[in-house]
């Protein structure tokens, strides 16, 4: 299953090296994993999506990140209330004549088109997963020439409200 | 203000919080940790200091090889409780500690580590003699830390101590580059520590202690598996009241030995690979496990879907990723092995009525006691372990190195007290049993230490007799010699058609010579009769000693758990 983990670690060099080679050595597997400062510049924040088969296999991640003496809180999110987003770089292949319409394609998705070369520009996008990958899925049929993904970075909303309680009334009544 | 706080071959060692170069912190916190020996190698980068332990005349014993005083190190923290300390150079006296370390890491063995790393100024640059140890040796450290600044140092030091002997204990590495050991700094060595990340749970949750209570009193199969977190914890003597509380049969694993009483009728010996019929049964049958400080190690319980198949687990571990971690189970109880002993004494549960099961036990073991067969023409190897417990009155501190020889120390010498036994379990390294024996005499200088030793181990730090003969330090050495690596030549015996592929020696030195080479009194013994007193001989003898003991060449080690195998299927459980 997969299981988006945060955790908030201390800024010394190596932090990250230790962390990634925790995860290899382990066999842990790891989708994605990103880092950056937090509003402490003594402490940085990390995101992790990974795939564990089993409960047990999510105990011993979040246990072996806590034995790490640079790591202060550990915290799977994955059933809370989160604000989750990845950032993408899409370089398609577009002809003059095509630009036009793939501006329109990717409009819904307020992805902008951040470069523009003879026969390529270059999309940018953020969001959840989901929307990402659903932008790709659309561009595809142009011709993906270079994709750069940041991973997924999370944290939890200003509630304490679980994501899948849903709303408790809509606009509708 | 510079109170005296120690004086050592006539020198004095100071301290006080002043201006001074990073060397002489590090000594000066080696010493207000109450350091009393440092094993170590010198060599370029470390030079500075090497200089302050000159100057201030802290002990140092100089091995000759960088892996001697890493194990050196660790049978000293094995034996004293207090952490081992090893001073290198870079790159090479960096890499030659690898080993030592892994092995303290995977055995939990307390031992701060310094390092020399060449100037800060070329680190990066493949300086002569550089070698990236702080990545090396990331995931075989409990922590470690790269000095950058001379002023960090004491909190480093400091944290260091702090983190290699709490919680789990373990190694920790300070690689420190040259500059900064010659760099003037603030020494201050009475700042708090300041660690969030690191905070081990001590004082078990108090629910989860009732419900293991519970959980005896209405068990019909109770077993304890003990492992060497009560050891680290110093909790034996809170163990053995449990036990006699709860009337509990008691298995240990090979790192346990000692945790409880060997000749104590509730001890089932050693469970595992090579462990006794009894404590293997007692653990495939049980209805309640209750491990104390034990990893289940994949040695110790054999195939994992064949592992105690009917029991309900419960799990007291002072480090929380191993509950569970192999193991499905059903009373985690995270904190130290003593403090949970002491709350389950105080508890005092309603022992479980188990008389069946103690009969059960009892039936085993007189059926099916540990064995070997005398042919009346060759040392038998386990016949020389039973002479060295008896003549040592099962009071020696026994180290031994990683092979048959070590099993057959494990099966036959039966520890009665804690803090006895010294050997390499995790990583199973050879070269480990002599060094660590050097440790352990300093750590005890009044007691016999005898290493029990494989003829190949030996040879794998033999160099380290050096140490012996400078310091007439009077370790017994008794080498259980079969010509062979005993251990690999058995399971090419068993599992590979006895195809012995570079498991038997052709050529072998002369060990007296050796021995004789640094002074050191050798023993050949090959005749069963005349052992006895040969032992008695050597092990009175006032200074070091090698005993070079031929012993039956193709002897196995049973019973066994076959890899693959679980506990109900050991084999060799009878003549
Ligand atoms: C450093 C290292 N290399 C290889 C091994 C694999 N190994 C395990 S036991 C053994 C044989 C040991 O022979 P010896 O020291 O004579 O002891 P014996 O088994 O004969 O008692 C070997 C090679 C090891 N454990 N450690």
């Amino acid at each position: 299953m997969k299981r988006t983990i945060i955790a908030t670690v201390n800024n010394t060099s190596g932090v990250m090296n230790r962390i990634t080679g925790l995860f290899a050595r382990r066999h842990f597997n790891i989708e994605s994993i990103t880092v950056g400062m937090t509003e402490n510049p003594a402490i940085s924040r990390m995101t992790f999506v990974i795939n564990v088969d089993d409960e047990r296999g999510l105990d011993q991640v979040i246990k072996q990140l806590y034995k790490q003496v640079d790591v202060l809180k550990v915290r799977d999110i994955t059933d809370e209330a989160i604000v989750a987003r990845e950032l993408a770089l899409i370089k398609i292949v577009a002809a003059p004549q095509n630009r036009g319409e793939i501006s329109a394609l990717v409009e819904p998705f307020r992805a902008s088109i951040v470069d523009v070369g003879r026969e390529s520009i270059t999309l940018q996008v953020t969001g959840d997963q989901q929307k990402v990958e659903a932008l790709i899925d659309l561009v595809k049929p142009y011709g993906i020439k270079e994709l750069a993904r940041t991973g997924i970075t999370a944290f939890k909303r200003g509630t304490k409200k679980s994501v899948f309680d849903g709303p408790k009334y809509s606009i509708i009544n | 203000m510079s109170p005296k706080i120690k004086e050592v071959d006539g020198r004095e060692l100071y301290t006080g919080n002043q201006e001074m170069t990073g060397s002489s912190m590090l000594i000066q916190a080696l010493a207000r940790e109450n350091v009393d020996v440092i094993f170590g190698y010198p060599g370029g980068a470390i030079l500075p200091t090497y200089d302050e332990i000159y100057r201030t005349g802290i002990r140092h014993i100089l091995a000759r090889h960088e892996q001697g005083a890493i194990h050196a190190a660790e049978g000293y923290a094995r034996i004293s409780g207090k952490p081992g300390v090893c001073v290198v150079t870079s790159g090479p006296g960096a890499t030659n500690v690898i080993t030592g370390i892994a092995d303290a890491m995977i055995d939990s063995l307390p031992l701060v580590v310094i390092t020399g790393q060449v100037a800060t100024t070329v680190i990066g640059t493949d300086a002569f003699q550089e070698a990236d140890i702080i990545g090396v040796t990331m995931p075989i450290t409990k922590h470690n830390y790269q000095v950058r600044e001379v002023d960090e140092l004491p909190r480093i030091i400091k944290e260091a101590f702090h983190i290699a002997t709490t919680g789990r204990p373990g190694p920790v590495l300070i690689d420190l580059p040259k500059d900064v050991s010659t760099a003037s700094g603030f020494f201050n060595y009475d700042q708090p520590l300041d660690l969030p990340g690191y905070q081990p749970t001590i004082v078990p949750n108090k629910l989860q202690i009732k419900k293991l209570a519970d959980a005896v009193t209405n068990a019909k199969k109770p077993v304890v598996l003990a492992g060497a977190g009560v050891l680290h914890a110093g909790g034996s003597a809170e163990f053995l009241e449990y036990i006699e509380q709860q009337q509990i049969p008691v298995a240990n694993t090979l790192l346990g030995l000692g945790s409880f009483p060997g000749t104590h009728p509730l001890s089932l010996g050693m469970a595992g690979m090579h462990g006794t019929y009894t404590a293997n049964m007692a653990l495939h049958e049980a209805d309640l496990l209750i491990s104390i400080g034990a990893r289940f190690d994949d040695r110790v319980t054999g195939a994992l879907q064949h592992f105690a198949p009917n029991a309900k687990v419960a799990h007291i571990d002072i480090d929380p990723a191993e509950i569970g971690k192999n193991i499905e189970t059903a009373i985690p109880v995270v904190g130290d092995a003593k403090e949970a002993l002491s709350m389950l004494i105080a508890e005092n549960g309603t022992p479980s009525h188990c008389d069946k099961w103690k009969q059960q036990i009892a039936d085993w073991k007189s059926e099916f006691p540990l064995w070997y067969k005398e042919d009346g023409e060759s040392l038998k190897p386990q016949r020389l372990i039973e002479m060295i417990y008896e003549e040592t009155n099962g009071d020696a501190i026994v180290t031994t190195d990683v092979g048959q020889h070590q099993m057959w120390a494990a099966q036959f010498y039966k520890f009665d007290q804690p803090n006895r036994w010294v050997t390499s379990g995790g990583l199973g390294t050879m070269g480990f049993g002599f060094p660590s024996a050097i440790g352990a005499q300093f750590a005890e200088p009044e007691k016999q230490v005898v290493a029990v030793l494989g003829d190949a181990g030996f040879q794998m730090t033999a160099q380290e007799m050096s140490i012996l003969q400078e310091l007439n330090l009077p370790v017994k050495i008794i080498l259980v010699n079969n010509a062979a690596l005993g251990m690999v030549r058995q399971w090419q015996e068993l599992f590979y058609d006895e195809r012995y592929s570079n498991s038997l020696f052709p050529i072998q030195p002369d060990f007296i010579k050796m021995a004789e080479a640094y002074n050191i009194k050798g023993w050949k013994v090959d005749d069963p009769k005349e052992m006895q007193t040969a032992l008695k001989e050597a092990l009175e003898y006032d200074g070091p000693v090698l005993m070079d003991c031929r012993v039956t060449k193709d002897e196995n080690v049973y019973p066994m758990i076959a890899p693959g195998k679980g506990h109900h299927e050991m084999e060799g459980i009878k003549p």
